[in-house]
């Protein structure tokens, strides 16, 4: 299989990429998928609305679970943000063609992945209009952030990621910019990609300085990404309760993101590949790839599970024994069997090479991964705080119809902003995809 | 998605026209209006309460009146001042001390000086500090619904009088409570000579009668029985309120907690307490050996011990009794002396008498008194009048008959043939609904008055605090029944006590005043000896109905007067866990039998022929086939807060049986949720209360403390706490105190439901053993102050941290809710305000203590140790240039524990009390394997049980 | 007339012509490609390497300034006791030291970048050339600067067109 269908050179390259956001001609699906989108994120700017108006009493949360579906919702966004990331940077350092067609896609949804977790952490608070405290600004009362916590590492790490990936993506779509400004015909689209381009005009100079800068960016988001999702993985581990208190949270997480990761940018790029008719650039060769990693992610996160089941009874911890059991059986033992099915079992299927190339199927596993990452952060989160050490202050929680909303609400918040990038952003990225041309193809 | 409160209910009142004309005059904005806003109403509620303070004293002489813009004589701002008074509650006075700050009453506390308190203070008397303030106290004279002036009323009587004067009084009817107020008895002794043909009637919903009874089958007149637990080696409980209810209760803690410590302590001998109930009770769940059975059984098994200790004839040893009993009569008659039996008020008179009887075979350490209360004819005879149409004219002086009065004397068609009935009450109630007028009452700490403790002490009742509302008092209406020439009932407390004391009697006064005691005034010692022909007059025992339904008082509400107190709504009842509900209790294997689901609603029908509909709620320690269901409840006019909570059983009472009827149970079909505080009901197997046999109480607990990191020093003071859980009777009084003090706000009834109760200290009620015969275990859980506090290393913003005396303190303002100091909080002790609780609060802002702050939405906050208090004490023993004495610093939890449970102090002083307590070997942490190191300890509990009686 | 610049519509002929300039002496060549092509890396000159230098000096900058701002902050600033921990819990701070210093390294990489790279800069004079549109799709471009010592306009010419550019133009005309 190969990375590019044949027939192609840098003049197809050129109009085919810049063609879909020059003269998209009417589109009736992304005016369909981007107003169901809008309506959406109307529902999350209601239901963070009415928060602020209320307080976050009209969520779930009670004591003992004094955290809910913010906290779950802000893990499950922030892990699928990394899909983009370990594709667009590690790929990137090894070195990996195929990479090329597909990296766009998933560093946009990265971004917008990324924002709507950015968000999720602030309407968690108590006082969301005192986030800012978390800043080591200087106060009037001399005060700093206290530094050992780790929602303060937690704070910086999405900090990083969140500016660095927006640095990162730009920095790639530079070029691009570029082209589109060049084949662009009428003044106000010369004008805005013009300005987005910053005056790129691909001079060997600036090509050796953005191979330079590209890489090094790459090089550091790799270990970014790890250390952001370790460091969610800290938000738990970090304290002492049984089923959080563990040491292998860090990797569990970081193979947990990657998984999602994967399945979201498949779950995005099957259906974007079908549309933009990107056959040519998108080869069978890349989704398959792709479901081979979501494969191997789906064993590394199995590894977890089995050890997170396993340990607690290896030990000799009454309280992590409970909690384990709780997650077999307790209030919230189907969102457990749901994680452990979706993000385990089914995967499985993706051994047999037919079944890798029946998109629809992969499709259908990656929206069953994409679900099921969900239940296992919801899991993570309500498990180990509504039975934990005393049993007189053991209590229940259930979701209202406002944590329903602000979930639902942030995936439309999300998919509007992916539908935006489809519509205004080269959906690929055609100088990587004409450095992949064979040196005969290499003409206009 | 609702969002509703506990005060739900007040838009719908706002709609009630005749409410609204009631209130009209405190605040016209809501008249007319259809649907009134909740929160507008309830801020105009709040306003007009507390602008009363201002307004209100239309009613007293001009002189008095104090601006409240200028400083009040010898006030200094941010300095309480404490003044005594007594509360007179069921007829008994409890001394009480008030803590006022810049003039107003903020915290009621226990008077040490005074019998009945010696400086506790269980939760009803602490809660009537919140009554004072209750924004829905009635504030206007009313004739049948409308607002009018008291002057219409007083030329109405004017008139009254000139017609009894003539006809002697004849149809003037007159009811009142328990009564042990001397000054109102000789009013009303008074009265009656003025007027022969009228009548004094008297009824206590939280009736003695059959203690009384008792006294008079055994020795043939009503002298009272004061137990003496501090000399009983051996305690029998005949489902005993000593220690819960009964009056002097808090004293009688007291006494029985220091025997039951006595291993911590190593002061005397532990007690053995046997408990023999139908219904579990607070006695019963600190017993060593606790013995569920039906009343019938309970009479013959007592009527056993009788026989066995030689207090009765052989043949009541007949027929086949517990294998148990057998061990007790042992242990009692060994125990000559140093062993008594007591019974619980809701006895039958029957045991009562064979209780005295088995006291006096054992001389058991009991003082015997002369009856405190002054008795009068009682409602049954007043009832029959009235229907008769015999009674012209009815004074009501407090009391809610139309509520609690026995179903089966018709009361309210009675109160309906009475011409003119006047009603004294401090809410426009049931029976003000039905009453010609009603009068509001002052509140105790805005009036003045006196009162008789169980022991017969006599105490002063004196305004706190000039009156919120233009009310009127008991004194005030007799005068004016008798047309005194002076109404103020200051005058009459003190003509009255003038007259009875010799010598120079305003400095005496004075002294009365300041000690909140009048001294020597206890009741003399009775003399007794049991009847000869007791054992023959005893009735024959009745036989027992299939189904038993034990009514018996709720531990907050009581008889229902207090209804409208978030507070005692809000707090846990001490064996169930429930709020704001009423459940009716079933054994589980009755449970079983009948097929009832948790909160099945059932229909309970008493022989009687009423019927009531209420939640289930499986009781583990509970005697099969008996329910046991709660008064108090569901009341229909009274404020928003208590109305329609939970359900009335009331009307299932009849003047013959007021506190047990034979009935029958069927389920509705329908189903409950009940509001809870505790969900998960034994310690599944977890050591959180630890329990050792007294012959193993001496073996030292040994834990080991390991830490990476050096131990944080702590020079100064290092403020601890330990509770002894074999003191600990569960009573909920810290809670209460906790709540008082500290500001916490009520959250409602569908809040606590949703798990966001506020309560800074909760009480845990843990079964164990078996659900039929249970081992009942409570842990009051404050903050544990651990030296290295889980909460605060995950705070992003240090907004809790320690300080230098190594107090975990919560920083309000700087607190941005993340709540991963609740989550990390093993003992899940903290607290968080989802909604703006406080600011919902409708109590008037006058009435929240302000040495501490009010919490605002969307902050944590906890247990504080009563910092306000630490500083006060660090700030006055800094101005003397001194350290802090040992006890100079009393948190409220520990001030207010009948049984002084909790010890508070500095733990780097090796002398100091709390050093002492923790030095016993019963002295353990709770979760200590996760090296928190909690500065709050406990002591393990205790138990002292018998041998000779093989376990469960 | 300043520079002399020789479009071509391949790679092989820009990279040829490339080479052969360098031969003839000539060092102030400039491409203009729609991708990079490694082959002219080795002809032209190369740009200065600062980036990475700046990017890792950064990113030690940015660790041990995280580090220090949190004990500073901890330990001497405003010390409070935190679960009775030590003010300065250094394992604890280096979390936040590891992000900022990741976040210090990539924004100098990419404002590094614009800076070496002269950007942003709208418009530049070359973009004025006629077809020059086509450098950033399928054309490849070279600009030989007139102010080179060794330039010849005939000797450039002869140099460049026999690798079949599609047109030869002085620039600005």
């Amino acid at each position: 299989m190969s990375v590019m269908e044949p027939g192609q050179n840098l003049t197809t390259i050129s109009a085919n990429i810049s063609e879909e956001t020059l003269n998209p001609g009417r589109r009736l699906w992304w005016w369909g998928g981007f107003l169901v989108a809008v309506a959406f994120t109307a529902l999350f700017v209601l239901a963070i609305e009415y928060l602020f108006i209320a307080g976050i009493g009209i969520w779930g949360v009670d004591i003992p679970v004094a955290w809910g579906f913010a906290i779950a919702n802000y893990v499950w966004w922030i892990g699928i943000a990394s899909g983009g990331t370990i594709i667009s940077a590690l790929f990137y350092l090894t070195q990996s063609e195929w990479r090329s067609a597909v990296n766009r896609i998933a560093e946009s949804m990265t971004l917008f992945a990324a924002a709507a977790a950015g968000v999720m952490p602030i309407l968690h608070l108590g006082r969301p209009s005192f986030f800012y405290w978390l800043f080591p600004i200087p106060n009037t009362m001399g005060l700093w952030p206290q530094f050992r916590s780790p929602l303060l590492w937690d704070f910086f790490a999405i900090l990083t990621y969140v500016v660095s990936s927006v640095l990162f993506w730009y920095l790639g779509l530079l070029p691009d910019l570029a082209l589109v400004r060049d084949r662009a015909t009428t003044y106000r689209r010369q004008l805005f990609y013009g300005i987005a381009a910053l005056g790129w005009t691909g001079s060997h100079t600036q090509w050796r300085l953005h191979k330079t800068a590209y890489g090094l960016l790459a090089a550091l988001m790799a270990p970014l990404v790890v250390s952001v999702h370790s460091i969610v993985g800290l938000d738990f581990s970090g304290g002492l309760l049984p089923g959080w208190h563990s040491t292998q949270f860090s990797p569990f997480f970081v193979f947990g993101a990657v998984l999602s990761g994967f399945a979201t940018v498949l779950l995005l790029v099957i259906p974007v590949r079908r549309l933009y008719r990107l056959e040519t650039y998108i080869t069978a060769h890349h989704l398959n790839l792709l479901v081979i990693f979501m494969l191997l992610c789906s064993l590394l996160l199995a590894y977890s599970y089995l050890i997170d089941a396993l340990l607690p009874f290896y030990g000799n911890d009454e309280y992590e024994r409970a909690v384990a059991i709780h997650r077999f059986t307790g209030e919230w033992a189907w969102s457990f069997w749901a994680a452990v099915g979706l993000n385990v079992v089914i995967p499985q299927l993706l051994w047999f090479p037919r079944l890798r190339l029946r998109l629809w199927l992969v499709c259908l596993v990656s929206f069953g991964v994409f679900v099921g990452m969900w239940c296992e952060r919801i899991m993570l989160v309500t498990s180990s705080l509504y039975e934990d050490f005393m049993p007189s202050a053991w209590g229940h929680f259930t979701g209202t119809v406002w944590d329903w909303s602000t979930l639902l609400g942030s995936v439309g918040f999300a998919a509007a902003g992916f539908f935006l990038f489809l519509r205004y952003v080269p959906v690929a990225s055609a100088y990587e995809l004409k450095e992949l041309l064979p040196p005969a193809e290499r003409h206009g | 998605m609702s969002r509703r409160f506990w005060w739900r209910s007040f838009a719908e009142r706002a709609d009630d026209p005749d409410y609204l004309a009631a209130i009209a005059h405190e605040f016209p904005e809501p008249h007319g209006e259809g649907g009134v806003d909740r929160r507008r109403f309830l801020q105009l509620v709040a306003a007009s309460a507390a602008l009363a303070g201002l307004d209100g004293c239309s009613s007293l002489p001009p002189e008095h009146i104090v601006p409240r813009v200028e400083p009040l004589a010898g006030e200094e701002a941010g300095v309480p001042r404490y003044v005594a008074t007594a509360l007179v509650q069921e007829g008994y006075a409890t001394g009480a001390i008030l803590q006022h700050r810049m003039g107003r009453p903020v915290k009621l506390e226990g008077n040490p000086d005074h019998p009945a308190s010696l400086g506790a203070a269980d939760a009803t008397l602490q809660a009537a500090i919140l009554d004072l303030y209750d924004p829905e106290r009635s504030a206007a004279v009313l004739n049948s619904g409308r607002v009018v002036d008291w002057n219409k009323l007083t030329l109405l009587l004017a008139g009254k009088r000139t017609d009894w004067a003539k006809t002697g009084g004849a149809g003037l009817r007159i009811l009142t409570g328990r009564m042990t107020s001397p000054t109102l008895a000789a009013q009303l002794a008074a009265l009656l000579k003025q007027y022969p043909g009228a009548a004094w009637h008297q009824w206590e919903p939280m009736s003695r009668d059959a203690v009384a009874g008792g006294a008079n089958l055994a020795f043939g007149k009503p002298v009272e029985a004061l137990p003496q637990f501090d000399k009983a080696d051996i305690v029998l409980a005949i489902e005993s309120d000593a220690i819960s209810s009964a009056p002097g209760h808090l004293a009688y803690a007291r006494a029985f907690a220091e025997r039951r410590r006595a291993a911590e302590t190593g002061q005397g001998k532990m007690s053995r307490v046997y408990a023999i109930e139908a219904t579990p009770t607070l006695i019963g769940a600190s017993a060593d050996h606790r013995f569920a059975l039906k009343p019938a059984e309970i009479e013959t098994t007592l009527r056993a011990i009788a026989a066995a200790v030689g207090a009765g004839p052989n043949e009541w040893q007949d027929g086949d009794r517990p294998h148990w009993v057998d061990a007790v009569v042992a242990d009692l008659s060994t125990h000559k002396g140093v062993a008594l039996v007591h019974a619980g008020a809701e006895q039958s008179s029957t045991i009562h008498s064979l209780a005295h009887a088995i006291n006096a075979a054992l001389s058991a350490p009991v003082r015997y008194i002369e009856p405190v209360a002054v008795g009068a004819a009682d409602i049954k005879s007043l009832a029959a009048e009235m229907h008769a149409g015999k009674v012209d004219t009815l004074l009501i002086l407090g009391g809610n008959p139309a509520y609690d009065a026995p179903a089966d004397l018709g009361f309210v068609e009675a109160l309906k043939r009475v011409k003119l009935s006047i009603q004294l009450a401090t809410h426009a109630d049931e029976t003000a609904a039905v009453a010609a007028y009603h009068v509001p009452a002052l509140h105790p700490f805005e009036d003045w008055g006196d009162g008789r403790a169980f022991d017969g002490t006599a105490a002063i009742v004196q305004p706190q605090i000039r009156p919120l509302v233009p009310g009127h008092s008991a004194a005030e209406m007799i005068a004016l029944l008798a047309g005194a020439q002076t109404l103020d009932p200051r005058k009459q407390v003190i003509d009255h006590w003038r007259q009875t004391t010799p010598g120079d009697f305003d400095t005496v006064w004075a002294g009365w005043l300041r000690r909140g005691v009048i001294p020597n005034t206890a009741a003399g010692a009775a003399s007794v000896s049991l009847r000869g022909d007791f054992a023959a007059s005893l009735p024959k025992p009745a036989a027992a109905p299939g189904l038993t339904v034990l009514i018996r008082p709720d531990p907050f509400l009581r008889d229902g007067a207090q209804a409208n107190n978030g507070w005692l709504q809000e707090l846990p009842r001490p064996l169930t866990r429930l709020v704001w509900d009423n459940a009716a209790l079933i054994a589980p294997a009755t449970a079983k039998r009948l097929e009832l689901g948790p909160e099945d609603v059932v229909e309970i029908a008493s022989a009687g022929g009423a019927k009531v509909r209420v939640p289930a709620l499986v009781a583990p320690g509970q005697a099969e086939d008996c329910v046991t269901l709660s008064l108090g409840f569901g009341r229909t006019a009274i404020g928003a807060v208590g109305r329609d909570v939970g359900v009335d059983v009331g009307r299932l009472r009849r003047a013959g049986a007021l506190w047990q009827t034979g009935a029958t149970l069927h389920p509705t079909g329908e189903h409950a949720t009940l509001a809870t505080t505790q969900h998960q009901q034994n310690m599944a197997g977890r050591d959180m209360v630890r329990t050792r046999p007294l012959t193993a109480a001496e073996d030292k607990h040994e834990t080991v403390e390991a830490s990476l990191y050096p131990r944080h020093p702590y020079d100064g003071n290092a403020w601890g706490m330990t509770i002894s859980l074999s003191s600990c009777i569960g009573c909920g009084a810290c809670t209460a105190a906790c709540q008082a003090e500290n500001n916490i706000p009520v959250v409602g009834r569908e809040e606590v439901m949703r798990e966001r109760a506020m309560h800074w200290i909760r009480v845990d009620r843990y079964w164990g053993g078996t659900p039929d015969a249970p081992e009942i275990a409570f842990q009051p859980v404050p903050c544990m102050h651990c030296e290295d506090a889980p909460c605060e290393v995950v705070c992003p913003v240090g907004a809790t941290t320690h300080d230098s005396d190594g107090l975990n303190v919560m920083v309000y303002n700087r607190c941005v809710g993340t709540r991963f100091c609740s989550n990390n909080c093993p003992y899940k002790v903290r607290r968080f305000n989802f909604y703006g609780y406080s600011g919902n609060d409708p109590r008037p802002a006058m009435s929240w203590n302000p040495d501490v702050t009010v919490r605002g939405r969307g902050v944590m906050e906890k247990c504080t140790y009563c910092i306000q208090r630490i500083r006060e004490a660090k700030i006055a023993a800094d101005r003397d240039d001194r350290p802090i004495r040992d006890g100079e610093i009393v948190t409220a939890c520990q001030q207010a524990c009948p049984t002084q449970a909790i010890v508070f102090g500095d733990i780097n002083d090796p002398k100091s009390a709390v050093s002492t307590r923790k030095a016993t070997p019963l002295d353990y942490a709770l979760l200590e394997e996760l090296n928190t190191r909690p500065r709050t300890t406990y002591a393990a509990r205790v138990t002292n049980r018998n041998p000779a009686i093989a376990e469960g | 007339m300043s520079a002399l610049v020789a479009e071509f519509a391949s790679e092989a002929g820009a990279v040829g012509a490339a080479f052969r300039l360098r031969e003839e002496g000539l060092t102030a060549i400039e491409a203009y490609t729609p991708y990079p092509v490694e082959a002219l890396d080795a002809i032209l000159p190369r740009p200065r390497r600062a980036l990475p230098v700046l990017v890792f000096a950064a990113g030690m900058l940015g660790l041990a300034g995280g580090f220090l701002m949190q004990w500073y902050g901890a330990a001497v600033s405003y010390p409070i006791n935190i679960g009775g921990r030590p003010d300065a819990s250094w394992p604890a701070f280096i979390p936040i030291a590891f992000e900022i210093a990741v976040l210090c390294a990539i924004s100098a990489g990419f404002i590094g970048f614009f800076a070496l790279a002269r950007l942003p800069k709208p418009y530049q004079p070359i973009q004025a050339l006629p077809g020059f549109e086509r450098a950033s799709q399928d054309r490849f471009f070279l600009s030989v600067d007139a102010a080179d010592p060794h330039f010849d306009a005939a000797r450039v010419t002869r140099a460049v067109e026999e690798f079949a550019p599609c047109s030869i133009v002085p620039w600005p005309s």
